[in-house]
């Protein structure tokens, strides 16, 4: 693997310990941390944290039963939970995320596809598939946008991102991703708000396709 | 923690339960779920910690920051109702002999981590709670509200040096 140069901003880390972060972005986090071990340590380093305030926190009172209720649950059936492992690009969150099915590609034009993982009112995720050379249209946020290569690299005005590569888009990043000649670039991109497109035709086509 | 995971001692894991679990409810209360569902995650947390001993790994993690990652897991999965995304395993099997030296290591970690967390001030040490104990908002993680992590981060990094040594075994072998 080539070496991962662009990685989860701490408070990032910290909200997607603590369980904080939305589910589009929490997924766009776990996919990094499977694919980076410099961020799955930098994670364990947090759960420490995390554990050693659990440790200080003063008790709370537990109801009489607890205990006992629990206790007996523990020869319970272990109810069977699918496990999901990397299949090609695709790291096992993001497997699990499409429930081992693999991606539902629809045509956006111009060589480009996507698959919509999930989409509500916290935000949406969804993978994007990119021709080598080609040009994903010129595009503002209306929040935060999390991108992570998982094949291929894109470069924009910020730099080049390679697989592995977690780009990071504010408010006010105005870019236009170009796909790196060679593979198609595929990537797992999450946002909080729809994308707006600076051109008038692909803003009307928004809604259609819900980019 | 290595008696309930080694020989499935329910003693030594009655023993956990009361050292955890009216900590763990505390916590969960602090994120806003009501009394009932509090204790009902407190459950799943514990139950969980009983059935997947076998991960725990004395070599890398102290009992309080794993319990600490099952239990924010499990209160995500209960109040949104939907299965928070976690990082791929790296599939190894922990030791049925720890190397001791490794985990006085972390227990040593630990500990300093402990002192460094207590000399925070009040308020970096609230922001430092609300921010793990997930008591922030989307709103003020986008906002960056100035996390106090600088002064814990030295020791953070610390553990960082270790824990990466270790990731890089696991992935050479
Ligand atoms: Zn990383
Ligand atoms: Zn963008």
């Amino acid at each position: 693997m080539t070496q991962i140069v662009h990685h989860v901003p701490e408070r990032l880390l910290v909200a997607y310990a603590a369980g904080t972060l939305p589910q589009a972005f929490s997924l766009v986090v776990a996919a990094h941390v499977s694919m980076c071990d410099q961020c799955r340590a930098a994670l364990e380093a947090h759960h420490a944290v995390g554990g050693a305030l659990l440790e200080d926190e003063p008790k709370s009172d537990l109801s009489e039963r607890l205990k006992a209720d629990l206790m007996s649950r523990l020869d319970d059936a272990v109810p069977d939970e699918p496990v999901y492992r990397r299949e090609g690009p695709f790291p096992a969150p993001v497997v699990a995320a499409m429930q081992g099915r693999g991606p539902r590609w629809t045509k956006l034009g111009g060589g480009v596809k996507q698959s919509i993982l999930s989409a509500d009112a916290t935000g949406s995720v969804r993978l994007l598939s990119i021709p080598g050379g080609q040009a994903v249209p010129d595009h503002t946020h209306g929040g935060l946008e999390l991108t992570l290569v998982l094949q291929g690299a894109f470069a924009d005005e910020t730099g080049r991102f390679g697989a592995g590569d977690l780009e990071v888009a504010n408010d006010d990043l105005e870019h236009k991703p170009i796909a790196e000649a060679g593979p198609d670039c595929i990537c797992l991109a999450a946002t909080d708000a729809p994308l707006r497109f600076r051109a008038l035709v692909p803003r009307l086509l928004q809604p259609l396709f819900r980019i | 923690m290595l008696a309930v995971r080694d020989t499935r001692d329910r003693v030594a894991f009655g023993r956990l339960f009361d050292h955890f679990a009216p900590r763990l409810k505390a916590v969960v209360l602090r994120s806003g779920s009501a009394e009932g569902q509090a204790e009902e995650i407190v459950q799943e947390v514990m139950l969980t910690v009983w059935r997947k001993a076998a991960q725990f790994d004395p070599e890398r993690a102290q009992v309080s920051s794993w319990i600490y990652q099952i239990a924010r897991n499990r209160q995500i999965d209960v109040v949104r109702k939907e299965n928070r995304p976690v990082p791929e395993e790296l599939g190894y099997e922990a030791e049925a002999e720890p190397d001791a030296s490794r985990v006085i290591a972390v227990e040593e970690e630990s500990g300093k981590l402990r002192a460094a967390l207590g000399a925070l001030t009040p308020e970096q040490r609230s922001v430092i709670e609300k921010a793990y104990f997930g008591e922030m908002t989307h709103q003020d993680i986008r906002d960056d509200t100035g996390l106090p992590l600088g002064t814990i981060k030295s020791r953070i990094r610390l553990g960082l040096e270790r824990l990466r040594h270790e990731l890089k075994g696991l992935r050479d072998e």
